[in-house]
Protein backbone atom coordinates (compact mmCIF):
# COMPACT_ATOMS: atom_id res chain seq x y z
CA UNK A 1 0.00 0.00 0.00
CA UNK A 2 2.02 3.02 -1.28
CA UNK A 3 1.06 6.23 1.05
CA UNK A 4 0.44 8.43 -1.87
CA UNK A 5 -2.48 6.70 -2.65
CA UNK A 6 -3.55 6.20 0.90
CA UNK A 7 -3.02 9.50 1.97
CA UNK A 8 -5.00 11.65 -0.49
CA UNK A 9 -8.76 11.59 -0.53
CA UNK A 10 -10.35 8.36 -2.22
CA UNK A 11 -12.88 10.80 -4.15
CA UNK A 12 -12.48 14.59 -4.93
CA UNK A 13 -15.45 16.43 -6.65
CA UNK A 14 -14.35 19.52 -7.86
CA UNK A 15 -16.61 22.42 -9.53
CA UNK A 16 -19.05 20.16 -10.27
CA UNK A 17 -22.18 21.65 -12.22
CA UNK A 18 -25.08 19.59 -13.77
CA UNK A 19 -27.59 21.57 -16.02
CA UNK A 20 -30.92 20.41 -17.37
CA UNK A 21 -31.85 22.64 -20.28
CA UNK A 22 -32.40 25.81 -17.91
CA UNK A 23 -32.85 23.83 -14.57
CA UNK A 24 -29.52 23.72 -12.35
CA UNK A 25 -29.72 20.54 -10.30
CA UNK A 26 -26.20 20.74 -8.78
CA UNK A 27 -24.17 24.35 -8.98
CA UNK A 28 -20.88 24.23 -8.43
CA UNK A 29 -20.70 21.43 -6.03
CA UNK A 30 -17.23 21.11 -4.35
CA UNK A 31 -16.02 17.99 -1.34
CA UNK A 32 -14.08 15.02 -0.98
CA UNK A 33 -14.52 11.59 0.88
CA UNK A 34 -11.45 9.80 2.79
CA UNK A 35 -10.81 6.56 3.08
CA UNK A 36 -11.94 4.82 6.21
CA UNK A 37 -14.83 7.41 6.67
CA UNK A 38 -18.17 7.13 6.00
CA UNK A 39 -19.46 10.61 4.07
CA UNK A 40 -22.73 11.59 4.13
CA UNK A 41 -24.58 13.38 1.75
CA UNK A 42 -27.70 15.03 3.42
CA UNK A 43 -30.29 17.87 2.30
CA UNK A 44 -34.05 18.04 1.55
CA UNK A 45 -35.97 16.57 -1.27
CA UNK A 46 -34.46 18.10 -4.44
CA UNK A 47 -31.15 19.35 -3.53
CA UNK A 48 -29.08 17.05 -5.66
CA UNK A 49 -27.75 14.53 -4.25
CA UNK A 50 -28.90 11.59 -6.26
CA UNK A 51 -27.70 14.07 -9.09
CA UNK A 52 -24.21 13.78 -7.25
CA UNK A 53 -24.48 10.54 -6.98
CA UNK A 54 -25.38 10.16 -11.00
CA UNK A 55 -22.31 12.07 -11.81
CA UNK A 56 -20.15 9.85 -9.95
CA UNK A 57 -21.07 6.88 -11.39
CA UNK A 58 -21.65 7.15 -14.41
CA UNK A 59 -25.32 7.91 -15.41
CA UNK A 60 -24.62 11.18 -16.62
CA UNK A 61 -22.04 13.46 -18.07
CA UNK A 62 -21.25 16.58 -16.09
CA UNK A 63 -21.67 20.05 -17.62
CA UNK A 64 -18.44 21.00 -15.99
CA UNK A 65 -16.35 19.80 -12.83
CA UNK A 66 -13.91 17.27 -12.40
CA UNK A 67 -14.64 14.02 -10.37
CA UNK A 68 -11.35 12.15 -9.35
CA UNK A 69 -10.56 8.56 -7.71
CA UNK A 70 -8.16 7.64 -6.48
CA UNK A 71 -7.08 4.48 -5.57
CA UNK A 72 -5.02 2.85 -2.95
CA UNK A 73 -2.52 2.06 -5.40
CA UNK A 74 -2.25 5.75 -6.24
CA UNK A 75 -3.89 5.18 -9.48
CA UNK A 76 -6.07 8.20 -10.71
CA UNK A 77 -9.27 7.81 -12.57
CA UNK A 78 -11.20 10.99 -13.78
CA UNK A 79 -14.34 9.78 -13.61
CA UNK A 80 -16.86 12.09 -15.58
CA UNK A 81 -14.73 10.76 -18.88
CA UNK A 82 -15.04 7.52 -18.12
CA UNK A 83 -17.86 4.81 -19.29
CA UNK A 84 -20.33 3.60 -16.89
CA UNK A 85 -18.91 -0.27 -16.30
CA UNK A 86 -15.63 0.86 -16.25
CA UNK A 87 -16.13 2.92 -13.61
CA UNK A 88 -16.97 -0.30 -11.85
CA UNK A 89 -15.21 -2.47 -13.50
CA UNK A 90 -11.66 -0.16 -13.50
CA UNK A 91 -12.20 2.75 -11.12
CA UNK A 92 -14.15 0.66 -8.23
CA UNK A 93 -16.81 2.49 -7.82
CA UNK A 94 -19.95 0.44 -6.72
CA UNK A 95 -23.93 1.84 -5.86
CA UNK A 96 -26.68 0.86 -4.60
CA UNK A 97 -30.56 2.85 -5.14
CA UNK A 98 -32.40 4.18 -3.58
CA UNK A 99 -35.19 1.74 -5.08
CA UNK A 100 -33.44 -1.59 -4.58
CA UNK A 101 -32.16 -2.92 -8.09
CA UNK A 102 -31.49 -6.44 -7.67
CA UNK A 103 -31.26 -9.26 -10.40
CA UNK A 104 -34.77 -10.60 -9.05
CA UNK A 105 -34.92 -13.49 -11.42
CA UNK A 106 -31.06 -14.73 -10.43
CA UNK A 107 -30.54 -16.62 -6.90
CA UNK A 108 -29.13 -14.49 -4.25
CA UNK A 109 -26.09 -16.24 -4.79
CA UNK A 110 -25.82 -15.53 -8.61
CA UNK A 111 -26.28 -12.03 -7.56
CA UNK A 112 -23.02 -12.05 -6.09
CA UNK A 113 -21.14 -14.01 -8.74
CA UNK A 114 -22.38 -11.66 -11.39
CA UNK A 115 -20.97 -8.47 -9.80
CA UNK A 116 -17.48 -10.42 -9.86
CA UNK A 117 -18.02 -11.22 -13.67
CA UNK A 118 -15.27 -8.81 -14.62
CA UNK A 119 -12.36 -10.33 -12.43
CA UNK A 120 -13.43 -13.69 -14.24
CA UNK A 121 -12.86 -12.44 -17.25
CA UNK A 122 -10.42 -10.72 -17.56
CA UNK A 123 -9.10 -10.83 -20.99
CA UNK A 124 -9.88 -12.87 -23.97
CA UNK A 125 -7.93 -15.83 -22.53
CA UNK A 126 -10.46 -16.71 -19.60
CA UNK A 127 -13.42 -15.21 -21.23
CA UNK A 128 -12.55 -18.00 -23.47
CA UNK A 129 -11.51 -19.96 -20.88
CA UNK A 130 -14.96 -19.81 -19.14
CA UNK A 131 -16.29 -21.80 -21.94
CA UNK A 132 -14.47 -24.68 -21.97
CA UNK A 133 -13.96 -24.61 -18.48
CA UNK A 134 -9.99 -24.43 -18.03
CA UNK A 135 -8.32 -24.87 -14.91
CA UNK A 136 -7.22 -20.98 -14.62
CA UNK A 137 -10.82 -20.19 -14.97
CA UNK A 138 -12.06 -22.81 -12.22
CA UNK A 139 -9.71 -21.36 -9.91
CA UNK A 140 -10.57 -17.93 -9.92
CA UNK A 141 -14.12 -19.65 -10.22
CA UNK A 142 -13.70 -20.70 -7.19
CA UNK A 143 -12.16 -17.55 -5.38
CA UNK A 144 -14.96 -15.55 -6.84
CA UNK A 145 -17.53 -18.10 -4.69
CA UNK A 146 -15.74 -18.21 -2.03
CA UNK A 147 -15.90 -14.66 -1.53
CA UNK A 148 -19.70 -14.39 -2.24
CA UNK A 149 -19.96 -16.86 -0.07
CA UNK A 150 -17.86 -14.61 3.03
CA UNK A 151 -20.21 -11.55 2.13
CA UNK A 152 -23.19 -13.81 2.25
CA UNK A 153 -21.94 -14.67 6.00
CA UNK A 154 -21.26 -11.09 6.84
CA UNK A 155 -24.91 -10.01 5.53
CA UNK A 156 -26.62 -12.79 7.14
CA UNK A 157 -27.97 -14.63 4.06
CA UNK A 158 -25.98 -17.70 3.63
CA UNK A 159 -29.59 -19.58 4.20
CA UNK A 160 -31.22 -17.91 1.82
CA UNK A 161 -28.19 -18.69 -1.08
CA UNK A 162 -30.25 -20.33 -3.27
CA UNK A 163 -33.56 -18.63 -3.71
CA UNK A 164 -34.64 -15.86 -6.15
CA UNK A 165 -33.39 -12.37 -5.12
CA UNK A 166 -37.21 -10.81 -5.91
CA UNK A 167 -38.50 -13.11 -3.16
CA UNK A 168 -36.64 -12.18 -0.57
CA UNK A 169 -37.64 -9.49 2.26
CA UNK A 170 -37.12 -5.83 1.82
CA UNK A 171 -34.81 -6.16 4.90
CA UNK A 172 -32.64 -9.05 2.91
CA UNK A 173 -32.85 -6.96 -0.15
CA UNK A 174 -31.09 -4.21 1.23
CA UNK A 175 -28.41 -5.91 2.67
CA UNK A 176 -28.07 -8.28 -0.80
CA UNK A 177 -27.35 -5.35 -2.39
CA UNK A 178 -24.56 -3.85 -0.38
CA UNK A 179 -22.56 -7.50 -0.12
CA UNK A 180 -23.24 -7.32 -3.82
CA UNK A 181 -21.82 -3.83 -4.33
CA UNK A 182 -18.87 -5.38 -2.10
CA UNK A 183 -18.31 -7.99 -4.39
CA UNK A 184 -16.90 -6.05 -7.02
CA UNK A 185 -14.48 -4.96 -4.41
CA UNK A 186 -14.77 -1.43 -4.94
CA UNK A 187 -12.45 1.30 -3.60
CA UNK A 188 -15.61 3.56 -3.04
CA UNK A 189 -19.17 2.33 -2.12
CA UNK A 190 -21.96 4.86 -2.89
CA UNK A 191 -24.88 3.99 -1.21
CA UNK A 192 -28.43 5.63 -1.94
CA UNK A 193 -30.94 6.22 1.08
CA UNK A 194 -29.27 2.35 2.22
CA UNK A 195 -31.92 2.95 5.77
CA UNK A 196 -34.57 3.79 3.71
CA UNK A 197 -37.72 1.22 5.20
CA UNK A 198 -35.89 -0.39 7.53
CA UNK A 199 -37.32 -0.84 11.00
CA UNK A 200 -34.81 0.09 14.02
CA UNK A 201 -33.53 -3.18 14.58
CA UNK A 202 -32.44 -3.78 10.77
CA UNK A 203 -31.47 -0.04 10.58
CA UNK A 204 -29.21 -0.91 13.45
CA UNK A 205 -27.33 -3.74 11.62
CA UNK A 206 -27.10 -1.96 9.04
CA UNK A 207 -24.69 0.77 10.55
CA UNK A 208 -22.57 -2.22 12.23
CA UNK A 209 -22.40 -3.36 8.71
CA UNK A 210 -21.29 -0.19 7.68
CA UNK A 211 -19.28 0.60 10.18
CA UNK A 212 -16.86 -2.94 9.83
CA UNK A 213 -16.64 -2.14 5.77
CA UNK A 214 -15.18 0.79 6.62
CA UNK A 215 -12.73 -0.01 9.66
CA UNK A 216 -11.35 -2.67 6.78
CA UNK A 217 -9.82 0.56 5.70
CA UNK A 218 -10.15 -0.36 2.01
CA UNK A 219 -13.21 1.08 1.07
CA UNK A 220 -14.68 4.34 1.84
CA UNK A 221 -18.11 4.95 1.92
CA UNK A 222 -20.51 7.72 0.56
CA UNK A 223 -24.01 7.69 1.86
CA UNK A 224 -27.51 9.81 1.31
CA UNK A 225 -29.64 9.54 4.00
CA UNK A 226 -32.67 11.23 4.93
CA UNK A 227 -32.67 9.39 8.48
CA UNK A 228 -30.47 12.06 10.51
CA UNK A 229 -30.81 9.90 13.62
CA UNK A 230 -28.34 7.49 11.08
CA UNK A 231 -26.41 10.04 9.85
CA UNK A 232 -25.58 11.50 13.48
CA UNK A 233 -24.42 8.50 14.35
CA UNK A 234 -22.62 6.83 11.93
CA UNK A 235 -20.77 9.73 9.60
CA UNK A 236 -17.41 10.78 10.20
CA UNK A 237 -17.95 13.91 7.79
CA UNK A 238 -20.76 15.29 6.64
CA UNK A 239 -21.46 17.64 3.56
CA UNK A 240 -25.15 19.14 3.28
CA UNK A 241 -26.44 20.63 -0.01
CA UNK A 242 -29.58 22.71 -0.37
CA UNK A 243 -30.83 24.14 -3.95
CA UNK A 244 -27.66 22.20 -5.47
CA UNK A 245 -25.08 23.93 -3.55
CA UNK A 246 -23.31 22.97 -0.67
CA UNK A 247 -24.42 24.89 2.32
CA UNK A 248 -22.54 23.24 5.05
CA UNK A 249 -19.45 21.07 5.46
CA UNK A 250 -17.94 19.31 8.46
CA UNK A 251 -18.36 16.83 10.97
CA UNK A 252 -22.30 15.87 12.20
CA UNK A 253 -21.78 17.71 15.61
CA UNK A 254 -20.71 21.29 13.90
CA UNK A 255 -23.48 20.76 10.89
CA UNK A 256 -25.73 20.12 13.17
CA UNK A 257 -25.52 23.15 14.64
CA UNK A 258 -25.38 25.50 11.89
CA UNK A 259 -27.91 28.01 11.03
CA UNK A 260 -28.33 27.74 7.41
CA UNK A 261 -28.22 23.95 7.68
CA UNK A 262 -31.59 24.51 10.23
CA UNK A 263 -33.03 27.12 7.83
CA UNK A 264 -32.85 24.69 5.02
CA UNK A 265 -34.17 21.51 7.00
CA UNK A 266 -37.27 23.60 8.67
CA UNK A 267 -37.67 26.90 7.04
CA UNK A 268 -36.74 30.31 7.76
CA UNK A 269 -37.51 32.01 11.32
CA UNK A 270 -41.25 33.74 11.30
CA UNK A 271 -39.97 37.14 11.76
CA UNK A 272 -37.57 37.35 8.64
CA UNK A 273 -40.84 35.82 6.64
CA UNK A 274 -42.67 39.17 8.30
CA UNK A 275 -39.78 40.89 6.92
CA UNK A 276 -39.68 40.04 3.60
CA UNK A 277 -43.39 40.36 3.47
CA UNK A 278 -42.98 44.11 4.51
CA UNK A 279 -41.04 44.67 2.00
CA UNK A 280 -43.06 43.68 -0.73
CA UNK A 281 -46.14 45.23 0.50
CA UNK A 282 -47.72 41.95 1.30
CA UNK B 1 -51.55 -45.60 -36.34
CA UNK B 2 -47.76 -46.11 -38.57
CA UNK B 3 -48.43 -43.29 -40.43
CA UNK B 4 -49.16 -41.02 -37.36
CA UNK B 5 -45.62 -42.38 -36.10
CA UNK B 6 -43.70 -41.10 -38.99
CA UNK B 7 -45.30 -37.94 -39.36
CA UNK B 8 -44.29 -37.50 -35.26
CA UNK B 9 -40.76 -38.50 -36.54
CA UNK B 10 -40.89 -35.29 -39.59
CA UNK B 11 -42.68 -33.21 -37.13
CA UNK B 12 -39.82 -33.09 -34.65
CA UNK B 13 -37.40 -33.03 -36.90
CA UNK B 14 -38.43 -29.92 -38.72
CA UNK B 15 -39.31 -28.51 -35.13
CA UNK B 16 -35.97 -29.29 -34.16
CA UNK B 17 -34.80 -26.46 -37.05
CA UNK B 18 -37.42 -24.30 -36.04
CA UNK B 19 -36.49 -24.11 -32.25
CA UNK B 20 -32.47 -23.66 -33.21
CA UNK B 21 -33.59 -20.37 -35.11
CA UNK B 22 -36.09 -19.41 -32.28
CA UNK B 23 -33.38 -19.44 -29.66
CA UNK B 24 -31.84 -16.42 -31.95
CA UNK B 25 -35.41 -14.09 -31.88
CA UNK B 26 -35.52 -15.09 -27.95
CA UNK B 27 -32.57 -14.37 -26.52
CA UNK B 28 -31.83 -10.75 -28.63
CA UNK B 29 -35.47 -10.40 -27.36
CA UNK B 30 -34.85 -11.10 -23.93
CA UNK B 31 -31.83 -8.56 -23.82
CA UNK B 32 -32.56 -5.76 -25.67
CA UNK B 33 -36.24 -5.90 -26.34
CA UNK B 34 -36.18 -5.81 -29.98
CA UNK B 35 -37.48 -8.51 -32.29
CA UNK B 36 -34.96 -9.06 -34.79
CA UNK B 37 -36.38 -9.36 -38.12
CA UNK B 38 -32.86 -10.26 -39.81
CA UNK B 39 -32.51 -13.09 -38.28
CA UNK B 40 -34.05 -15.20 -40.44
CA UNK B 41 -31.88 -14.20 -43.06
CA UNK B 42 -29.11 -14.57 -40.94
CA UNK B 43 -30.15 -18.77 -41.23
CA UNK B 44 -30.26 -18.11 -44.72
CA UNK B 45 -26.84 -16.53 -45.13
CA UNK B 46 -25.64 -19.58 -43.05
CA UNK B 47 -26.98 -21.86 -45.17
CA UNK B 48 -25.64 -20.33 -48.04
CA UNK B 49 -22.04 -20.29 -46.16
CA UNK B 50 -22.70 -24.24 -45.31
CA UNK B 51 -23.76 -24.61 -49.10
CA UNK B 52 -20.27 -22.93 -50.79
CA UNK B 53 -18.08 -24.62 -47.73
CA UNK B 54 -19.38 -27.69 -48.49
CA UNK B 55 -18.89 -27.95 -52.51
CA UNK B 56 -15.78 -26.06 -52.10
CA UNK B 57 -14.06 -29.11 -49.48
CA UNK B 58 -15.47 -31.40 -52.40
CA UNK B 59 -13.35 -29.48 -55.07
CA UNK B 60 -10.33 -30.04 -52.82
CA UNK B 61 -10.70 -33.48 -52.12
CA UNK B 62 -12.46 -34.03 -48.83
CA UNK B 63 -14.74 -36.63 -49.83
CA UNK B 64 -15.15 -38.06 -46.27
CA UNK B 65 -18.36 -37.31 -45.27
CA UNK B 66 -18.33 -37.03 -41.54
CA UNK B 67 -14.78 -35.03 -41.63
CA UNK B 68 -16.62 -32.41 -44.28
CA UNK B 69 -19.83 -32.06 -41.93
CA UNK B 70 -17.91 -31.58 -38.64
CA UNK B 71 -15.47 -28.98 -41.18
CA UNK B 72 -18.73 -27.28 -42.57
CA UNK B 73 -20.41 -26.71 -39.58
CA UNK B 74 -16.95 -25.35 -37.86
CA UNK B 75 -16.66 -22.56 -40.87
CA UNK B 76 -20.27 -22.00 -41.02
CA UNK B 77 -20.45 -21.41 -37.48
CA UNK B 78 -17.81 -18.64 -37.21
CA UNK B 79 -18.74 -17.12 -40.10
CA UNK B 80 -22.14 -16.02 -39.88
CA UNK B 81 -21.38 -15.14 -36.23
CA UNK B 82 -19.01 -13.21 -37.91
CA UNK B 83 -22.15 -11.55 -39.94
CA UNK B 84 -24.55 -11.57 -36.42
CA UNK B 85 -21.82 -10.02 -34.92
CA UNK B 86 -21.42 -7.44 -37.84
CA UNK B 87 -25.40 -6.66 -38.26
CA UNK B 88 -25.73 -5.70 -34.50
CA UNK B 89 -22.64 -3.36 -34.47
CA UNK B 90 -23.77 -1.57 -37.93
CA UNK B 91 -27.21 -1.65 -37.63
CA UNK B 92 -28.79 -1.73 -34.18
CA UNK B 93 -26.24 -0.64 -31.77
CA UNK B 94 -26.10 2.97 -33.11
CA UNK B 95 -30.13 2.94 -32.89
CA UNK B 96 -29.69 1.35 -29.40
CA UNK B 97 -30.74 4.41 -26.89
CA UNK B 98 -33.07 5.92 -30.55
CA UNK B 99 -36.58 5.29 -30.53
CA UNK B 100 -38.36 2.02 -29.66
CA UNK B 101 -39.22 1.55 -33.61
CA UNK B 102 -36.00 2.26 -35.16
CA UNK B 103 -34.19 -0.63 -34.20
CA UNK B 104 -37.26 -2.53 -35.89
CA UNK B 105 -36.91 -0.88 -38.94
CA UNK B 106 -33.77 -1.06 -39.69
CA UNK B 107 -34.16 -4.91 -38.86
CA UNK B 108 -36.81 -5.03 -41.45
CA UNK B 109 -34.07 -2.92 -43.64
CA UNK B 110 -30.98 -5.41 -43.02
CA UNK B 111 -33.23 -8.26 -43.49
CA UNK B 112 -34.13 -6.87 -47.18
CA UNK B 113 -30.46 -6.22 -47.28
CA UNK B 114 -29.42 -9.60 -46.82
CA UNK B 115 -31.90 -10.84 -49.04
CA UNK B 116 -30.78 -8.91 -51.69
CA UNK B 117 -27.27 -9.04 -51.34
CA UNK B 118 -27.63 -13.34 -51.59
CA UNK B 119 -29.83 -12.50 -54.51
CA UNK B 120 -27.09 -10.41 -56.46
CA UNK B 121 -24.23 -12.62 -55.09
CA UNK B 122 -25.00 -16.48 -55.67
CA UNK B 123 -28.09 -15.50 -58.27
CA UNK B 124 -31.87 -16.27 -57.80
CA UNK B 125 -32.17 -19.54 -58.84
CA UNK B 126 -32.91 -22.16 -56.20
CA UNK B 127 -28.97 -23.93 -55.72
CA UNK B 128 -29.27 -28.37 -54.84
CA UNK B 129 -26.98 -29.93 -52.86
CA UNK B 130 -26.82 -33.69 -53.73
CA UNK B 131 -28.20 -35.88 -50.76
CA UNK B 132 -24.92 -36.21 -48.12
CA UNK B 133 -26.57 -38.49 -46.01
CA UNK B 134 -28.43 -41.02 -47.26
CA UNK B 135 -29.61 -44.33 -45.08
CA UNK B 136 -32.48 -44.67 -43.20
CA UNK B 137 -33.54 -47.74 -41.08
CA UNK B 138 -37.08 -49.01 -40.95
CA UNK B 139 -38.49 -49.05 -37.62
CA UNK B 140 -40.93 -51.40 -38.11
CA UNK B 141 -43.44 -51.92 -41.52
CA UNK B 142 -47.33 -51.98 -40.59
CA UNK B 143 -50.22 -53.75 -43.12
CA UNK B 144 -48.89 -50.95 -46.03
CA UNK B 145 -46.59 -48.74 -44.63
CA UNK B 146 -43.17 -48.65 -42.71
CA UNK B 147 -42.37 -45.76 -40.38
CA UNK B 148 -38.99 -45.01 -41.27
CA UNK B 149 -36.48 -43.08 -39.65
CA UNK B 150 -33.57 -41.79 -42.01
CA UNK B 151 -29.91 -41.16 -40.64
CA UNK B 152 -30.57 -37.08 -41.63
CA UNK B 153 -33.23 -37.56 -39.22
CA UNK B 154 -31.37 -38.59 -36.15
CA UNK B 155 -28.89 -35.84 -37.31
CA UNK B 156 -30.85 -33.06 -36.78
CA UNK B 157 -32.17 -34.12 -33.51
CA UNK B 158 -28.98 -35.63 -32.21
CA UNK B 159 -27.43 -32.35 -32.91
CA UNK B 160 -29.96 -30.17 -31.74
CA UNK B 161 -30.35 -32.08 -28.63
CA UNK B 162 -26.53 -31.45 -27.89
CA UNK B 163 -26.31 -27.86 -28.83
CA UNK B 164 -29.14 -27.33 -26.28
CA UNK B 165 -27.24 -29.05 -23.55
CA UNK B 166 -23.93 -27.03 -24.31
CA UNK B 167 -26.10 -23.99 -24.62
CA UNK B 168 -27.90 -24.32 -21.58
CA UNK B 169 -24.39 -25.08 -19.37
CA UNK B 170 -23.05 -21.75 -21.35
CA UNK B 171 -26.37 -19.69 -20.10
CA UNK B 172 -26.69 -21.57 -16.33
CA UNK B 173 -22.90 -22.16 -15.37
CA UNK B 174 -20.62 -20.28 -16.59
CA UNK B 175 -20.06 -16.44 -15.77
CA UNK B 176 -20.70 -15.27 -19.51
CA UNK B 177 -24.14 -16.49 -18.74
CA UNK B 178 -24.67 -15.03 -15.83
CA UNK B 179 -23.36 -11.56 -16.87
CA UNK B 180 -26.29 -12.32 -19.96
CA UNK B 181 -28.92 -12.95 -17.69
CA UNK B 182 -28.05 -10.16 -15.30
CA UNK B 183 -28.22 -7.86 -18.70
CA UNK B 184 -31.59 -9.31 -19.75
CA UNK B 185 -32.64 -8.29 -16.33
CA UNK B 186 -30.97 -4.97 -15.72
CA UNK B 187 -29.15 -3.67 -18.19
CA UNK B 188 -27.93 -0.46 -15.95
CA UNK B 189 -27.09 -2.10 -13.11
CA UNK B 190 -25.37 -4.73 -14.58
CA UNK B 191 -23.20 -1.78 -16.18
CA UNK B 192 -22.62 -0.99 -12.76
CA UNK B 193 -21.38 -4.50 -11.43
CA UNK B 194 -19.01 -4.12 -13.98
CA UNK B 195 -19.98 -6.05 -16.82
CA UNK B 196 -19.62 -4.49 -20.02
CA UNK B 197 -23.31 -4.81 -21.70
CA UNK B 198 -22.07 -3.87 -25.22
CA UNK B 199 -20.03 -7.01 -25.66
CA UNK B 200 -22.43 -8.91 -23.80
CA UNK B 201 -25.36 -7.90 -26.40
CA UNK B 202 -22.75 -8.61 -29.03
CA UNK B 203 -22.23 -12.10 -27.56
CA UNK B 204 -25.82 -12.50 -27.54
CA UNK B 205 -25.96 -11.70 -31.28
CA UNK B 206 -22.86 -14.17 -32.05
CA UNK B 207 -24.75 -17.31 -30.18
CA UNK B 208 -27.90 -16.66 -31.98
CA UNK B 209 -26.16 -16.34 -35.21
CA UNK B 210 -24.25 -19.35 -34.21
CA UNK B 211 -27.34 -21.86 -33.65
CA UNK B 212 -28.82 -20.53 -36.83
CA UNK B 213 -25.78 -21.42 -38.90
CA UNK B 214 -26.41 -24.78 -37.63
CA UNK B 215 -30.11 -24.36 -38.50
CA UNK B 216 -29.15 -23.47 -41.94
CA UNK B 217 -26.16 -26.57 -42.78
CA UNK B 218 -29.47 -28.62 -41.01
CA UNK B 219 -31.53 -27.11 -43.39
CA UNK B 220 -29.71 -28.05 -46.51
CA UNK B 221 -29.14 -31.52 -45.41
CA UNK B 222 -32.44 -32.37 -44.84
CA UNK B 223 -34.27 -30.59 -47.85
CA UNK B 224 -31.02 -30.51 -50.23
CA UNK B 225 -32.10 -26.91 -51.73
CA UNK B 226 -31.76 -23.30 -50.31
CA UNK B 227 -32.37 -20.33 -52.03
CA UNK B 228 -32.10 -15.98 -51.26
CA UNK B 229 -35.68 -16.60 -49.51
CA UNK B 230 -35.85 -19.14 -47.23
CA UNK B 231 -34.62 -17.37 -44.36
CA UNK B 232 -38.21 -15.20 -45.07
CA UNK B 233 -40.46 -17.91 -44.15
CA UNK B 234 -38.76 -20.13 -41.91
CA UNK B 235 -37.62 -16.70 -39.96
CA UNK B 236 -41.08 -15.92 -39.36
CA UNK B 237 -42.19 -19.74 -38.33
CA UNK B 238 -39.13 -19.53 -35.77
CA UNK B 239 -40.85 -15.92 -34.77
CA UNK B 240 -43.44 -17.61 -34.53
CA UNK B 241 -42.23 -20.56 -32.38
CA UNK B 242 -40.50 -18.22 -30.25
CA UNK B 243 -43.47 -15.65 -29.25
CA UNK B 244 -45.58 -19.07 -28.91
CA UNK B 245 -43.08 -20.75 -26.53
CA UNK B 246 -43.25 -17.21 -24.53
CA UNK B 247 -40.75 -14.61 -25.64
CA UNK B 248 -37.51 -14.49 -23.77
CA UNK B 249 -38.11 -17.60 -22.70
CA UNK B 250 -35.35 -20.17 -24.26
CA UNK B 251 -36.90 -23.42 -23.25
CA UNK B 252 -39.82 -22.08 -24.85
CA UNK B 253 -38.32 -21.48 -27.59
CA UNK B 254 -37.47 -24.82 -28.17
CA UNK B 255 -41.10 -25.75 -27.13
CA UNK B 256 -42.29 -23.56 -29.25
CA UNK B 257 -40.43 -24.91 -31.96
CA UNK B 258 -41.39 -28.65 -32.27
CA UNK B 259 -45.04 -27.00 -31.48
CA UNK B 260 -44.95 -25.21 -35.05
CA UNK B 261 -42.98 -28.18 -36.69
CA UNK B 262 -45.30 -30.60 -35.23
CA UNK B 263 -48.50 -28.09 -36.26
CA UNK B 264 -47.42 -28.28 -39.82
CA UNK B 265 -46.59 -31.89 -40.35
CA UNK B 266 -49.79 -32.85 -39.22
CA UNK B 267 -52.05 -30.80 -40.74
CA UNK B 268 -49.93 -31.28 -44.23
CA UNK B 269 -50.04 -35.00 -43.26
CA UNK B 270 -54.07 -34.88 -42.67
CA UNK B 271 -55.52 -32.38 -44.27
CA UNK B 272 -54.22 -30.00 -46.78
CA UNK B 273 -50.88 -29.15 -47.43
CA UNK B 274 -51.58 -25.83 -48.53
CA UNK B 275 -52.79 -24.43 -45.79
CA UNK B 276 -50.23 -25.68 -43.35
CA UNK B 277 -48.90 -22.21 -42.45
CA UNK B 278 -52.29 -20.70 -42.29
CA UNK B 279 -52.60 -23.83 -39.17
CA UNK B 280 -49.31 -23.28 -37.95
CA UNK B 281 -50.24 -18.77 -37.37
CA UNK B 282 -54.09 -20.01 -36.63
CA UNK B 283 -52.67 -21.82 -33.73
CA UNK B 284 -50.36 -19.10 -32.62
CA UNK B 285 -53.14 -16.47 -32.70
CA UNK B 286 -55.45 -19.24 -30.28
CA UNK B 287 -52.57 -19.66 -27.57
CA UNK B 288 -52.29 -15.84 -27.24
CA UNK B 289 -55.59 -15.55 -26.25
CA UNK B 290 -55.17 -18.12 -23.47
CA UNK B 291 -51.43 -17.36 -22.57
CA UNK B 292 -50.98 -13.40 -23.47
CA UNK B 293 -47.32 -14.13 -22.47
CA UNK B 294 -46.62 -17.55 -24.77
CA UNK B 295 -46.59 -21.30 -23.13
CA UNK B 296 -43.50 -20.67 -20.83
CA UNK B 297 -43.53 -16.90 -20.97
CA UNK B 298 -43.19 -15.01 -17.50
CA UNK B 299 -45.88 -12.18 -17.46
CA UNK B 300 -44.41 -8.80 -17.81
CA UNK B 301 -43.93 -6.74 -14.68
CA UNK B 302 -44.12 -3.18 -14.91
CA UNK B 303 -40.68 -1.89 -13.47
CA UNK B 304 -41.55 1.23 -11.27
Amino acid sequence: MSARGADTPVLQVEHLTMRFGGLVAVDDVSFEARRSEITALIGPNGAGKTTVFNCITGFYKPTEGMITLTQVSGQRYLLERMDDHVINAKAGVARTFQNIRLFPGMTVLENLMVAQHQMLTKGPARALGSLIGLAAYRQAEAEALSFAIHWLERVGLTARADQAAGDLPYGDQRRLEIARAMCTRPELLCLDEPAAGLNARESEELNGLLRSICAEGNTAILLIEHDMSVVMRISDHVIVLDHGSVIADGPPSKVQNDEHVIAAYLGVPDEEVANVEKEVGA
Amino acid sequence: MEYFLQQLINGIALGSIYGLIAIGYTMVYGIIGMINFAHGDVFMVGAFIALISFLGLMAVGVTFVPLALILVLVVAMLLTSAWGWTIERVAYRPLRSSFRLAPLITAIGMSIALQNFMQVAQGARVKPLQPVITGRFEMFAGDNFAVTLSNIQILIVVTTIVLMAVFWLIIDRTSLGRSLRACEQDRMMAALCGVNVDRTISLTFVMGAALAAVAGLLYLLYYGVIDFFIGFIVGIKAFTAAVLGGIGSLPGAMLGGLIIGLIETFWSAYFTIEYKDVAAFSMLALVLIFFPSGLLGRPEVEKV
